[in-house]
């Protein structure tokens, strides 16, 4: 059992070679990178479903005496945001197959985009896995290193803009990742978080401080938690449709997945929690404010994608059982709704051949299933009830209101008020893409922007003209459709799914448990 | 234990140099700040292993004098990491320069068309009352309807061109030029 733990970094990166071997065949390329991506949800659901029953699995890589070598632990939330993350991924892929032979050779060219996606995979799962800092650091720097590739595929211009931002914004955060390793490590010995988790405390607070301070800037960029957000809505947009919403989906995701482990196995007793409530207000109102200013869905959904990032990290800030389990299942239910939305929007693109929303209009009316399919993940990501959106802020409102400060009663205000502006923006894309009639009257922000505009997207403006008002192709359709059912299914399981991040949080909160099981014989 | 100074000063002159050139606009001044800083982080683990000591092989070094072999293996992977990250990073500067003939970092369109709405004083767009046309059913709305559609008796239209006029400060050359060179990249690719 315990040698399944490697399997959802191992298989995925086998895939890739395969994928990649097989560049000149790409029919061949696509069974095996479905077939690879339906073994790992496998191989990460049987994980779950263990972690659940008999507690965390532990694989130190090599055999060697512990504590030295690499340890891979799988407890109840790694494995599920596993199960999460590659669900998501195995549905992206589809829905990137699903597009037509034309459009694909343009946006996602079988031969570079399956290997990579593949590689994306497996440094998320190895992120999700990794039981030492440095491992971390190397699943970081694997998804990393895909997604500059997917973010500039085709090398268009606007693209190879967007990538240098993020390219660089990046590469800064792995250098501070770095240099919070070599610091932890003059101080502590050692990178492994279970033996660190004992010896971190030994520490001088100023010490202490300075490590979880480097740590969690290092995880905030990452994560898009203002005010090292910016970088998000400048890149995501441009990207093709499904590397967006994996993007969106996962990349932020874990951030906070990295951010909760420091603020449970490094940093139990933190001092931070205050400032993380801040900047989840911060990031909160910031990022739906920019979110209603745009005219562009991607970008917008970009910009909720920030907003929302805040609802995690204030589960964190609180520190408690509710707190996390709260953020727990508000980041399960994020990674689905963002990329459906995004996959969805890639559906609009397709449609009615833009995503800016002074050129969309009467999209109801030309294909209701795509305003069925646009609507209900829009209104789960507002948090409107039985919707798995509402349960999620509930549990986290709630969860503020247990903690009963001043400071967790005025993050309850702004997330009931950043709810509400993400409704206002949801509405504001379902009035003007889907129900106004189309017009044909020029864009007033290019009109304004002048030359300098038109200049810069003479790129874009091509490519749509290219895919003026196509038929929508019917398994991108079925493949979305499948992604609105997945979320509508987290309400339906919400239950049990709550009960599980509730014990995944009971599990995590102090950090004993995770310590007691990568180091059962309590080596320090 | 008492840390190298030399090594010390030698990664923070690295780090900040790597900096400096970080905030620069040109991608490969940016490139070369990245090779600076990483190198500066990669001799900061050196700092970090400790004293230096003999090989760490068993047999070869009596353990006391071994020096600490982790870090080593750490620094190892981030050059390799670094080495990746140059080779991307040169890809991507050439390339901008073969789109744009320069590799400047440049702004973000839709920001600044955002910024000069709001320098014009224009509302946005989705404040707009226009909506009495019904879509038929394929969403375009009829010609009657286009024509029906009351302009909207917008006082600051007359100032649109004025604005237009001030932004469009590009010579026109230089536009077809770029046009040009798009053409150029799409037959290439």
């Amino acid at each position: 059992m315990n040698n399944f733990v490697p399997l959802p970094v191992l298989l995925p990166l086998l895939g890739a070679g395969l994928a990649l071997a097989l560049n000149r065949r790409p029919a061949a390329q696509r069974v095996v990178s479905t077939v690879v991506m339906v073994a790992v949800v496998a191989v990460s659901s049987a994980l779950l479903f263990w972690s659940d029953r008999i507690g965390p699995i532990v694989l130190w890589v090599g055999a060697w005496p512990q504590p030295l070598g690499i340890a891979l632990v799988a407890d109840r939330l790694s494995s599920l945001m596993l199960v999460v993350s590659s669900v998501v991924t195995l549905l992206v892929l589809l829905f990137s197959m699903g597009a037509d032979e034309e459009e694909r050779k343009r946006e996602t060219p079988v031969s570079i985009f399956h290997p990579t996606l593949l590689v994306l995979s497996a440094g998320v799962s190895n992120a999700f896995l990794a039981g030492d800092l440095f491992n971390l650091f190397v699943g970081f720097e694997m998804l990393l290193f895909a997604s500059y590739v997917l973010l500039t595929l085709g090398g268009t211009g606007e693209r190879v803009r967007a990538g240098t931002t993020y390219v660089v914004v990046s590469l800064l955060s792995s250098t501070l990742f770095l240099i919070a390793l070599a610091a932890t490590y003059a101080a502590t010995g050692t990178v492994n978080l279970a033996q660190l988790a004992l010896r971190l405390p030994e520490l001088p607070d100023g010490i202490q401080l300075v490590l979880q301070l480097l740590l969690l800037t290092v995880f905030f960029i990452k994560a898009a938690v203002f005010p090292m957000s910016a970088w998000l809505p400048d890149s995501y947009p441009t990207a093709p449709a499904p590397v967006t919403a994996v993007f969106a989906g996962l990349l932020t995701k874990v951030g906070v997945y990295a951010v909760i482990r420091t603020q449970t196995v490094l940093f139990p007793d933190s001092q931070l929690t205050g400032l993380l409530l801040w900047a989840a207000l911060a990031t909160m109102i910031i990022g739906i404010l920019g979110a209603i200013a745009q005219s562009e869905i991607k970008r917008m959904l970009s910009f909720t994608l920030v907003s929302h990032i805040g609802y995690m990290i204030f589960g964190i800030g609180l520190a408690s059982v509710s707190g996390y389990a709260g953020a727990i299942f508000y980041t399960a239910h994020h990674i689905t709704i963002q990329t459906t939305l995004f996959l969805v929007t890639g559906l609009i693109e397709t449609r009615g051949g833009s995503t800016s929303l002074n050129k969309l209009g009467g999209l109801a009316a030309a294909s209701p299933v795509l305003g069925i399919l646009f609507f209900v993940p829009a209104m789960n990501l507002a948090g409107i009830p039985p919707l798995s959106g509402f349960i999620g802020k509930v549990g986290l409102l709630e969860a503020g209101a247990e903690a009963g400060s001043f400071l967790p009663y005025l993050l309850v205000a702004g997330s009931v008020a950043t709810s509400l502006l993400t409704l206002y923006a949801m509405a504001k894309v379902w009035n003007r893409a889907f129900w106004r009639p189309r017009s044909a009257e020029p864009d007033l922000l290019e009109l304004v922007a002048g030359g300098d505009a038109d200049g810069a997207s003479t790129e874009t403006a091509t490519t749509t003209q290219a895919t003026e008002r196509r038929p929508l192709p019917r398994p991108m359709v079925a493949t979305a459709a499948v992604c609105v059912l997945l979320g509508v299914g987290i309400t339906v399981v919400s239950g049990p799914l709550y009960g599980l991040t509730q014990r995944a949080a009971t599990d995590i909160v102090g950090g004993q448990s995770y310590v007691r099981a990568v180091l059962p014989e309590g080596i320090r | 234990m008492s840390p190298n100074l030399t090594l010390v000063i030698i990664s923070g002159v690295l780090v900040a140099s790597g900096v400096y050139l970080l905030l620069e606009r040109s991608l490969t001044r940016i490139l070369v700040g990245v090779l600076l800083a990483s190198n500066g982080v990669n001799v900061m683990f050196l700092v970090a292993s400790g004293a230096a000591g003999g090989a760490p092989i068993i047999g070869i070094t009596p353990k006391q004098e071994m020096s600490d072999p982790l870090p080593q293996a750490m620094v190892l992977t981030a050059i390799v990491i670094t080495l990746g990250t140059t080779a991307y990073l040169l890809a991507l500067a050439y390339r901008s320069f073969q789109l744009n003939g320069h590799d400047e970092v440049a702004d973000d369109v839709e920001d600044a068309a955002i910024r000069l709405l709001a320098e014009a004083d224009r509302a946005s767009d989705s404040y707009d009352a226009d909506t009495q046309g019904q879509p038929d059913e394929v969403g375009r709305g009829t010609a009657d309807e286009e024509g029906e559609r009351v302009a909207t008796p917008d006082p600051e239209t007359d100032d649109a061109p004025e604005a237009e006029g001030g932004a469009d400060a590009e010579p026109p050359g230089e536009a077809a030029e770029r046009a040009e060179q798009h053409q150029f990249t799409e037959e290439t690719r």
